[in-house]
């Protein structure tokens, strides 16, 4: 990979200038700490030939000629890193820095051993927060970092993408609204004859036709006939393309989001997908059928109205469109001060839910200690809060209706004004002036409706830019461009020179681990060591930094991710069963098993007997709303559910630490029917479940400390047998 | 896979005690009292996999059909079974009392009419191929079969839970 990031401005000139013709920088890092912390401008460069160092303040600079035994090792320590340069003498140099600038600094440390040993650097890392992939030398995941358009009309504009196959439809549905705009134009033309030719010569005592007042009445009815039905008709067109529109936006953000690597849904990230995936595209729909039309149908009718104004008479129309711009002014500044207070009213709303979401669920808790007045008091203050931000919302709107309804009212009273003074001039007929008042009064209520869209609009760009920030996001297990069908594997997995970087943080440093076919690898070692995430590279949740892991010698990253796993079976800690019956969540990886297969995974598992006991059987409903199972039964219907795939490969996380011992036994008999014949990895925290592993591997810091079975690193003396030794005493304490 | 073999056995030998309780005796020809016959798939497919189970739940021997069970255990089984499995289907949703929890059902089951409470619209849950059940507030289980084939009176009814 070339320097990912191009060279600061200010650096430029200088190192163009320091540079020999045929040098190229391979990379770049500003130190930016002098040797007493305070801050400074440098830049250090690699060359293929030299370090160089770059000072603001002087043009001279410092180089080191790079050999095979220079070497520049990164270390971090709170907020301040330093960069050291080590020769065969000792330390050379010493730069220091602050922790943004860690990636770099680590980055032109692996250049440089990858200049000596001729190894690509590593070129990628995983996001510690969204697991999306990031280059190397990013400090900021591109991915997580807010996104400046968050909101902006642009994202809206994306929907059109999503608009095309339904086409013919939006086609339809924008000349119905045409149309139906149009039918509710023609009821005040048709009184202008009625009035003009009728009513007033009748009045005036002039004979007048009344076979008009048929024609006109008749015409009204019809259009508003009209009116109705192709009002009906477009309603029905938008909702249906919009409905269309947001279940595909919401079909493809989920399948999308099957796709994402693990790590994105870590943390407390439910609750926001969730309410991506409903609320989001659910308030698109709804701006798409209801707002969207409503703003297309209040264009169309102000220009058209504004048209037949000017139609009918040029002068008047310029009169009574005069107040329009003030209107307009006043509406708006109204509203945004509007939204500021709804703003303000839904951050107090959110802040009642989160009241709720953090007690029902830990009710057990408040109970327990007794807490329940002091909830409904917390509850009651951020009630209040809401009662009162509300009520400045309140007090805005009832002044806004009268407001405008007061300005209306002054424009009509211009035209009422103007007209007359025209009437009286005979310049237009009283017909006319009719015709004019119902049209200005439609084109104020029109303008007013089209001046509340825009916090509409607003709030459906933020929808559709939180739904895009999904689809947006790459996959950081990229699918192979040339795949190699896996079919079913022997279960030989080789880890060579395995690393693996969350951001900036490498957590394994180069592991190296053969493991034979049908072997069972017991991993140990304290939490954080990287066990976990050594699973979750042979699984393919992630990719690793640099090296290999190869099962029957083929590198896994060429297998389709789907048919690579479909030989792994996986039982964890917490197993997880969904909603729905015993028999279901057994066959959970092979949907298309027999019953006898079922029964025979689960009598494997020793699952069979208690599943028997339960009122319905294999036909009980377990999972969320079902019937409750003790952690023990849980583990066992998972352990039938890896069974029944039959994979080559098994992987045990922690599946016996959340059970008493009295079902640990039970389900060590289980596994112990799982594993025969298997390549199985089992992390464990009790070593007592390792007793059957061939070898057991103990990791410390991302690295392999040491290697062996169980009585091998007993004698050993080292890491294997102080946590044997731990344990041993932590289970006589508990006997005494 | 271990499809356990051994314990599929046609030719089962059941016994019945003067309380009516089964005895089942195995090939060593030891006699085990009061043990149970039970449905592993009662909803799904009843007439397959039935497990005869001792008091304390360990399986003694499973059939896999029920057909090839020659007499007179089989006719012991069914009637066992019978009286063991208590899950009325209904036919028809006559009238639910009304939409507040919890509700009150008169329903027209294959055992004849009946009514029952329902604690919350959470116990009525519809599962694959249609089919649905109900659990009363008691925790009986009522079955629907198959949803669609309901007259569309009850269907109308049943609309909102579903």
């Amino acid at each position: 990979m070339e320097s990912s990031s191009v060279l600061p401005k200010i650096w430029q000139n200088l190192v163009d200038a320091r540079l020999d013709s045929d040098e190229k920088a391979l990379a770049w890092f500003e130190p930016d700490l002098d040797a007493h912390l305070h801050y400074q401008q440098a830049l250090l460069v690699l060359t293929p030939r030299r370090l160089i160092l770059f000072q603001s303040k002087s043009a001279d600079c410092q180089s080191w000629s790079v050999g095979p035994d220079i070497h520049l090792t990164a270390s971090e320590r709170g907020s301040v890193g330093t960069l050291e340069l080590l020769g065969p003498a000792g330390r050379i140099s010493v730069w220091r820095f602050t922790i943004g600038h860690a990636s770099a600094a680590r980055m032109l440390a692996d250049r440089l051993d990858a200049a000596q040993t001729g190894r690509t650097a590593h070129a990628t890392s995983i996001c510690p927060s969204c697991g999306a992939l990031m280059p190397a030398a990013a400090i900021k995941c591109p991915a997580c970092s807010p996104n400046a358009e968050a909101g902006s009309l642009a994202s809206l504009l994306r929907l059109v993408g999503f608009a095309r196959p339904h086409l013919k439809m939006i086609l339809v549905s924008g000349a119905l609204t045409i149309a139906t705009t149009a039918a509710a134009l023609v009821p005040p033309y048709l009184t202008i004859p009625l009035l003009d030719q009728v009513l007033i010569p009748y009045q005036a005592g002039k004979a007048a036709d009344f076979n008009i007042v048929y024609w006109c009445l008749g015409g009204l009815l019809l259009s508003a006939i009209l009116g109705w039905l192709l009002g009906w008709a477009s309603s029905y067109a938008s909702a249906w393309v919009s409905e269309r529109i947001s279940a595909d936006l919401r079909q493809r953000t989920y399948s999308h989001l099957q796709r994402l690597s693990l790590e994105f849904f870590g943390g407390k990230r439910t609750g926001d997908l969730l309410s991506r995936i409903s609320t989001d595209t659910d308030r698109l729909c709804n701006f798409l059928s209801g707002y969207l039309i409503d703003f297309v149908k209040d264009v169309l009718m102000i220009v058209m109205t504004a048209a037949i104004l000017f139609y009918l008479d040029p002068m008047l129309a310029l009169a009574a469109l005069l107040p329009f711009p003030i209107i307009v002014w006043l509406v708006h500044w109204i509203r945004g001060r509007m939204f500021r207070h709804y703003t303000r009213s839904s951050v107090a709303w959110a802040d009642m839910i989160s009241v709720l979401a953090d007690t029902i669920p830990g009710i057990r808790v408040v109970k327990a200690f007794a807490q329940e007045q002091r909830e409904i008091d917390r509850f009651n203050l951020t009630n209040q809060r809401v009662i009162a931000s509300n009520d400045r919302v309140n007090r805005m709107w009832s002044f806004l209706g009268p407001v405008i309804t007061l300005l209306t009212t002054i424009g009509l009273l211009v035209i009422w004004a103007f007209a007359a003074y025209r009437v009286h001039q005979h310049s237009i007929t009283v017909g006319i002036l009719t015709a004019f008042i119902a049209y200005i009064a439609s084109f104020y209520a029109r303008s007013e409706s089209l001046l509340g869209m825009f916090s509409n609009v607003q709030r459906a760009a933020a929808s559709a830019a939180r739904i895009f920030e999904i689809l947006d996001r790459v996959p950081s297990v990229p699918e192979p461009t040339d795949p190699v069908a896996p079919g079913r594997l022997q279960g030989a997995i080789e880890l060579a020179g395995v690393r693996f970087k969350y951001g900036p943080r490498e957590v394994i440093h180069g592991i190296d681990l053969e493991i034979r076919p049908g072997e069972m690898i017991g991993l140990v070692g304290p939490s954080g060591a990287g066990k976990s995430t050594l699973i979750n590279l042979m699984c393919r949740f992630f990719d690793v930094a640099q090296g290999a892991i190869r099962v029957d010698g083929i590198d896994i990253r060429t297998f389709p991710i789907e048919a690579y796993r479909k030989n792994i079976g996986i039982v964890l800690q917490e197993p997880f069963l969904f909603y729905g019956t015993v028999a279901e969540n057994i066959s959970y990886g092979k949907p298309g098993a027999t019953r006898q297969e079922i029964v025979a995974a689960a009598r494997a598992a020793r699952a069979h007997e208690f599943i028997l006991k339960l009122a319905d059987g294999y036909d009980s409903l377990v999972g969320e709303r079902g019937q409750s199972l003790s952690g023990g039964e849980r583990q066992r219907i998972s352990i039938a559910r890896a069974l029944l795939i039959d994979p080559r490969i098994l992987i045990l996380d922690e599946a016996t630490s959340s059970v008493d011992t009295e079902t640990e036994r039970d389900i060590q008999a289980a596994l112990d029917v799982l594993i025969k014949g298997r390549t199985t990895i089992a992390i464990a925290h009790r070593l007592s479940t390792l007793r059957r592993a061939d070898r057991i591997v103990v990791i410390d810091n991302g690295r392999i400390v040491e290697t062996g079975t169980h009585h091998e690193l007993l004698r050993l003396r080292g890491k294997y047998a102080q946590l044997h030794r731990a344990q041993i005493e932590m289970v006589q304490g508990h006997a005494v | 896979m271990n499809t356990n073999g051994e314990l599929q056995n046609p030719l089962l030998t059941l016994l019945h005690d003067e309380l009516g309780r089964l005895i089942f005796v195995d090939e060593s020809g030891q006699q085990h009292a009061e043990v149970e016959a039970i449905r592993a798939f009662p909803i799904t497919d009843p007439d397959n996999g039935i497990s005869i189970v001792t008091k304390e739940g360990k399986e003694l021997a499973w059939v896999a059909n029920l057909q090839t069970v020659a007499e007179p255990a089989r006719g012991l089984l069914e009637g066992t079974l019978h009286q063991r499995q208590f899950m009325p289907i209904i036919r028809r949703v006559l009238r639910i009392s009304r939409t507040v929890e919890p509700s009150e059902w008169e329903v027209e089951t294959d055992r004849g009419p009946t009514r029952f409470p329902l604690k919350s619209d959470e116990d009525v849950r519809r599962l694959a191929d249609h089919r649905a059940l109900i659990f009363d507030a008691h925790g009986v289980r009522y079955l629907i079969p198959d949803l669609q084939n309901l007259d569309p009176g009850s269907q109308r009814l049943l609309e909102r839970y579903l």
